[in-house]
């Protein structure tokens, strides 16, 4: 291939001389620019990094003069603009040139202010500040006759605009929606996009333009409009499901070719369009049956049509099959795709034996047989020469995986670990690994072994949950006592072998690791004392390889350990040699351990073996220093102020820009001169008159300078000050998939392995190991005893947590007020709509199989019936069902013992905690379903109350609940209950937690009170960045600024710190740990809302939930 | 989504460089090396998708050029490799056989017809994305 350069670059000077090769519409123009004909010459002819350098030195000097000349054109400036591109794409710095950009986009002729626009959509960023000079020019360019201008600003703002300048454009745009050419329209729909991109609330009320925009007669903006629907449908499927059949109808258009030609690709109708399409129709399908049922026809179209043998009608396949195994399941079109999938799999193509593994890594949870169908395929993977098709199947046996193969699967992972050197792929296998490890693990010796590869492998890159979480799976251990002892020691005597080896340099986590666990448990072993564990350390903290980290870790076991040695000379030396190191943290753990080593009873008592578990009270305010301090004060020393209060003092001297808009936002007006949220919060310690004193000075320092500090986020660093041990952090283990295995799977025939290769056995052997537990022999053993297997290492619940949540739950409760189930079902109560939201979004199966077994005329009647998406809002949904078959005799006595029975549970389970009224989901005769909500301090908790009100007994009730994307649900122990009494209510419970922090959809269910005081609002009010802030009117009731804030604190569950005049704190957490504080501010009608979080998007979230409040009410 | 588009040719060069996230300038270089070695170190009949950090670069050879575009999770690798050449097209027809030069002579046309064409996938149809274009040189002769 080099040669054709070689060849161009010797044909280039003839080039130069005659004119551009090509010579399209507006090569021929290019000669004669001979400034950047020159350059990009002189880019053409480089040899070395150091040339390029000296050419776009002397180049950008040369524009810096250009430039900044008055007598420049604006056409020459055109031209410089397109040289300061280059000299950017090379990676050189040409902000002199951001500002001539902004000018020339500003003041040029058609082709010229493209090209301004052009570089500043090159040059800038969404927050650089220059950009709030070009709003001008785009409002002007909106408002223009010309729409050539007009289109370049659409698209201009459509890559990069400021959000807090969406409202002076944003009437404009929403007037292009109607414009009579298409362009502007489109372009219009990507600005409102991008709109929703960065400031969602901003563009909430034009949803309605929105449907006009997908009704479009053009295809183009109907297309456009699409990016915005997968997007909120994203956030939020059930309320878009009515446009489910337009939808539908756009796909079975554009499947069917009737849309212009020139919107094929290679003869495919506008294969993109149909790709858009099946992503919103696979969101919107997804466990909604009837939804779902509206698409089966064009979904089974489309997979009919892509049958043309080119790539784009690969993709078209794969987002099918995508689709199809998102939606309710219908077995033809399951079939159609995964024989797709097979195409894809066995095809000699790699890049489709790529999609063809990606498709199965997502649909194996649901339908693991095709894996037993591919897997010589999937072993052939497994030894790929590219390691990219490795990669992806790593990942797929990394979802079938269970407690049969789970070491042949790590195996074949750690394998992959020694070959990759990728720094974010080990991150990633190793989390996988330990997470297997954790779950699978088949015994004692071999989790410790993988952890030990995991921990060398993934050494100090690797996420530090890792080492904590197996720290403390070690410290907490699990049910039973001396399996965990075991654990340990073996723990124990493997790390003694490992640190034995000489010359072998582990990672600092590794051996930060070893050195706890060595100080914990080495009293489990017998043979080697501890005098002996400490000699081994005391040679790790002489290395010179160590860190000064680990050397503290190093020190503490050694500290540790020191009382069960009794006298050790290590220890002493050990001291002799700390007490006069350089590194001060080491000092003063020496120190330590020499005044204890001094006091052997002290450190006995306050070192116990094997205690790690056990809390400590700690007293944070430091409450037994007060005479100290207060002597100190006296003596005249200056009163302690705050890191953050002395961060501010200092910004407040110092001259910043202001960056907001004046008049558009109230915090220019309505805060000037005012004090922060953090001033007020001072006012409010806990110890000490020290900072009263502060409290102030700096209310007087802040009255001046106040606004500066609320100007700009980004000056001060940005912290994640979450506090906590985080204990919401951990890993979640993966349901296993054997739950999920259906049992018509037939087991792969042995028989046929008996003629094969020897390479082929091996393969087949590997198969074996692998696939096992998928089939369904295996998993028939495997359900009974699948808890016990597959959690191994599940953690005990944490005492701990559960107190201090009993301790932080002081909510006064106005507890049930519960009169019947009919009438408390549909008041108009918020709590109740979120629940039904909920509701909705989690698919609800109940499937009762009942067996009657004492009904005389039968003898056995199992009966299966399923109530899919029981909408809330049709309780008759059993009627709908086969449910004529099952007559049980009614009777009347039952609904009264059910209600008082729910009652009773009811109060016992939930006094401490806030939650929702009982509402029925469904009922018939027999059988009815109420649930209702919990909101834990760690999760919401649904309970579901299941009633027989039949006068049998119902064997094998059956309650399944499937949470919907980026939630998990867990059941609570106790609640299987395979029989059911006459006439009984049985209660299950199930806590929902957010798997991973998002902030899409629906989030108010896990919105927590966060306490903090009024001093810990400043701090953290401080370290976030993520500020947004709203007028919003109240209504006439709520005028004062109490009720409104309990307005909000009811419905929205914020905790109010602290009401200050006409201003108030509030702060609250998103489930497990994102915290979110809120500034209030009344003047005359209108609540001033502030918001600050350390994410992004719940500011955003939780401003528009408060609207609703305020407003609605 | 995607999160940038590259032209570079096999020397590591880069031809052409479009953010649509905004990465700081100082890594660009880096970024774009890195890019580029990986996408040499493949042959053909390894298959054009790599996992870089949490990325996915799609990457299709023309020539001595590559055009590789970054993305994140939500795409489809093959209907984003198929919009490259989708692009490759366009500008085909608008420079009437492109060549590695033209597109260096021609930088800022060529990225008006990426912008007609990205910010998702946004346009494809070959005239749509070039009418704004021609549109603009029409006139400017006109002047």
């Amino acid at each position: 291939m080099s040669d054709i350069v070689e060849k161009t670059l010797t044909a280039l000077p003839g080039l130069f001389l005659q004119n551009q090769p090509g010579g399209g519409p507006a090569a021929a123009k290019a000669s004669f620019s001979s400034r950047l004909g020159s350059l990009v010459r002189g880019i053409t002819a480089l040899t070395s990094k150091h040339e390029e350098e000296k050419l776009i030195q002397q180049e950008l000097s040369s524009l810096k003069a250009t430039v900044s000349a008055p007598t420049t054109t604006l056409k020459m400036m055109k031209e410089c603009m397109v040289r300061l591109i280059y000299c950017e794409m090379l990676g050189y710095d040409a902000s002199f040139g951001y500002i001539h950009a902004i000018k020339l986009a500003q003041q040029g002729n058609l082709l010229e202010k493209r090209v301004g626009y052009l570089a500043v959509s090159l040059f800038l960023h969404e927050s650089h500040e220059l950009l709030l000079l070009l709003v001008n020019t785009v409002v002007k360019d909106l408002q223009s006759t010309n729409l050539v201008e007009v289109c370049m600003a659409l698209t201009v703002v459509s890559q990069i605009f400021p959000r807090e300048m969406i409202p002076a454009v944003l009437p404009l745009i929403e007037d292009k929606l109607q414009h009579s050419k298409e362009i502007i329209r489109r372009k219009a729909v990507l600005a409102l996009y991008k709109f929703h991109l960065i400031a969602p609330n901003q563009v909430q009320h034009i949803h309605i333009k929105f449907r006009k925009a997908l009704c479009d007669r053009d295809v183009g903006v109907m297309a456009a409009s699409l990016h915005i629907y997968l997007r909120m449908i994203k956030e939020n499927s059930s309320g878009y499901k009515d446009l489910t059949g337009s939808f539908v109808t756009i796909l079975k258009q554009v499947v069917g070719g009737k849309l212009p030609v020139d919107f094929n690709y290679h003869s495919v109708p506008a294969p993109w369009l149909q790709i858009q399409l099946l992503r919103i129709l696979g969101l919107l399908g997804k466990d909604d049956q009837r939804t779902s049922e509206l698409m089966y026809d064009v979904l089974d179209e489309s997979l009919r049509r892509a049958e043309l043998n080119h790539n784009v009608t690969y993709a078209i396949l794969f987002e099918c099959v995508h689709t199809v195994y998102s939606i309710y399941p219908k077995s033809e079109l399951l079939e159609k795709a995964a024989k797709c999938i097979g195409k894809f799999v066995l095809s000699p193509k790699i890049n489709l034996k790529y999609l063809g593994l990606k498709a199965l890594t997502y649909v194996i949870q649901q339908d693991p047989t095709l894996a037993l169908q591919h897997q010589m395929t999937i072993i052939e993977c497994l030894d790929h020469p590219d390691p990219i098709i490795k990669r992806e199947t790593l990942e797929l046996l990394y979802r079938i995986t269970n407690a049969q193969n789970v070491t042949v699967i790590v195996q074949k992972m750690l394998e992959y670990l020694h070959q990759s050197k990728e720094e974010y792929v080990i991150v990633n296998l190793v989390g996988k690994i330990a997470e297997l490890a954790e779950k699978y693990a088949p015994d004692n010796a071999w989790f410790i072994q993988t952890m030990n590869a995991v921990f060398s492998v993934g050494g100090d890159v690797m996420h530090p949950d890792i080492p904590n979480n197996f720290l403390r799976l070690l410290a907490e251990g699990f049910d039973d006592e001396t399996e965990d002892q075991q654990l340990r020691l073996y723990a124990v005597q493997s790390y003694l072998t490992l640190l034995d080896m000489e010359n072998v340099f582990y990672p600092q986590r590794f051996l930060q690791v070893m050195s706890w666990v060595l100080g914990e448990y080495s009293y489990l072993l017998d043979k080697e004392t501890p005098a002996e564990v400490i000699a081994k350390l005391y040679k790790l903290l002489m290395n010179d390889s160590v860190s000064s980290e680990t050397k503290t870790w190093l020190i503490a076991a050694v500290t540790k350990l020191t009382p069960q040695a009794h006298s050790s000379d290590t220890v002493e030396r050990l001291i002799h040699e700390f007490t006069i190191s350089l590194d001060t943290c080491m000092r003063q753990h020496a120190f330590e351990l020499k005044h204890l080593h001094e006091n052997v009873e002290l450190m006995t008592s306050l070192l116990p073996v094997d205690r790690s578990c056990e809390d400590l009270a700690v007293d944070a305010s430091l409450s037994f220093l007060d005479g100290f301090v207060a002597e100190g004060l006296s003596q005249g020393a200056a009163p302690y102020k705050p890191h953050h209060q002395r961060q501010e003092e200092k910004l407040s001297q110092e001259k910043v820009l202001n960056f907001e808009p004046y008049g558009l936002s109230f915090s220019s007006s309505g805060f000037t001169g005012r004090q922060s949220p953090a001033g007020i919060s001072l006012g409010s310690d806990i110890s000490g008159n020290s900072a009263e004193t502060g409290l102030k000075e700096t209310n007087s320092l802040k009255l001046e300078g106040i606004k500066k500090l609320w100007g700009k986020e980004g000056y001060l660093p940005k912290k994640e000050s979450k506090t906590g041990d985080e204990s919401g952090a951990l890993p979640i283990p993966q349901e296993s998939i054997m739950e999920n295995v259906d049992q018509t799977i037939t087991k792969k025939d042995q028989s046929q392995v008996l003629t094969q290769s020897k390479e082929e056995k091996e393969k087949q052997l590997l198969a074996s190991s692998l696939f096992v537990g998928l089939g369904s022999e295996s998993t028939v053993n495997l359900l009974g005893k699948a808890d016990t297997v597959s959690h191994k290492f599940r953690r005990k619940s944490k005492i701990k947590e559960a107190k201090s949540g009993e301790a932080s739950s002081t909510h006064n409760m106005t507890c049930s007020s519960f009169s019947s189930l009919s009438n408390v079902a549909y008041e108009d109560d918020y709590y109740l709509n979120t629940l039904h939201d909920r509701g909705d979004k989690e698919l609800k199966t109940f499937s009762l199989n009942s067996e009657l077994l004492d009904s005389e005329s039968l003898t056995e009647l199992p009966l299966v019936e399923k109530f899919s998406n029981c909408s809330l809002s049709t309780p008759s949904l059993f009627a709908d069902n086969s449910m004529e078959i099952f007559h049980p005799p009614q009777s009347i006595a039952a609904s009264v013992a059910k209600e008082s029975s729910l009652a009773s549970s009811f109060l016992e389970e939930t006094t401490e905690y806030i939650h929702s009224n009982a509402m029925e989901v469904c009922n018939n005769e027999t059988i009815s379903v109420s649930s209702y909500k919990i909101w834990k301090d760690d999760c919401l908790l649904m309970v579901w109350s299941v009633t027989n009100k039949s006068g049998l007994e119902l064997k094998s009730a059956n309650l399944e609940i499937f949470p919907a994307e980026n939630f998990k649900v867990t059941e609570q122990p106790g609640c299987c209950l395979p029989i059911m009494e006459a006439e009984s209510t049985k209660s299950f419970q199930y806590s929902v937690q957010i798997e991973k922090p998002f902030t899409e959809g629906i989030l108010s269910g896990f919105i927590r009170p966060l306490k903090i005081s009024s001093e810990d609002f400043g701090k953290l009010w401080l370290s976030f960045a993520n500020d947004v802030k709203q007028n919003v009117k109240m209504s006439e009731s709520q005028a004062a600024l109490p009720s409104a804030l309990k307005t909000l604190q009811q419905k929205l569950r914020l905790h109010i710190i602290e009401i200050i005049g006409n201003e108030g704190l509030l702060a609250c957490q998103l489930l497990p740990s994102i915290p979110c504080l809120l500034h209030c501010r009344v003047y005359a009608d209108v609540l001033a809302l502030w918001f600050r979080s350390s994410c992004s998007t719940l500011p955003d979230y939780l401003l528009y939930q408060c609207q609703k409040v305020i407003e609605g009410s | 989504m995607i999160k940038y588009f590259l032209i570079v040719n096999k020397q590591g060069q880069t031809r052409l460089s479009k953010y649509y996230e905004h990465v700081d300038i100082n890594k660009h270089t880096l970024l774009e090396t890195e890019v580029v070695k990986r996408c040499l170190s493949r042959s053909n009949e390894q298959c054009s998708f790599i996992e870089y950090k949490d990325f996915k670069l799609i990457h299709r050879q023309y020539a001595a050029l590559f055009i590789v575009v970054g993305v994140d999770d939500t795409e489809t690798e093959m209907a984003i490799y198929e919009f490259i050449h989708n692009s490759v097209e366009v500008l085909d027809e608008y420079f009437s056989r492109v060549s590695e030069l033209d597109k260096m002579f021609n930088l800022d046309k060529v990225h008006i017809i990426l912008d007609e064409m990205v910010c998702r996938i946004v346009e494809t149809n070959r005239e749509r994305i070039l009418a704004p274009l021609l549109i603009l040189y029409v006139r400017n002769q006109a002047w």
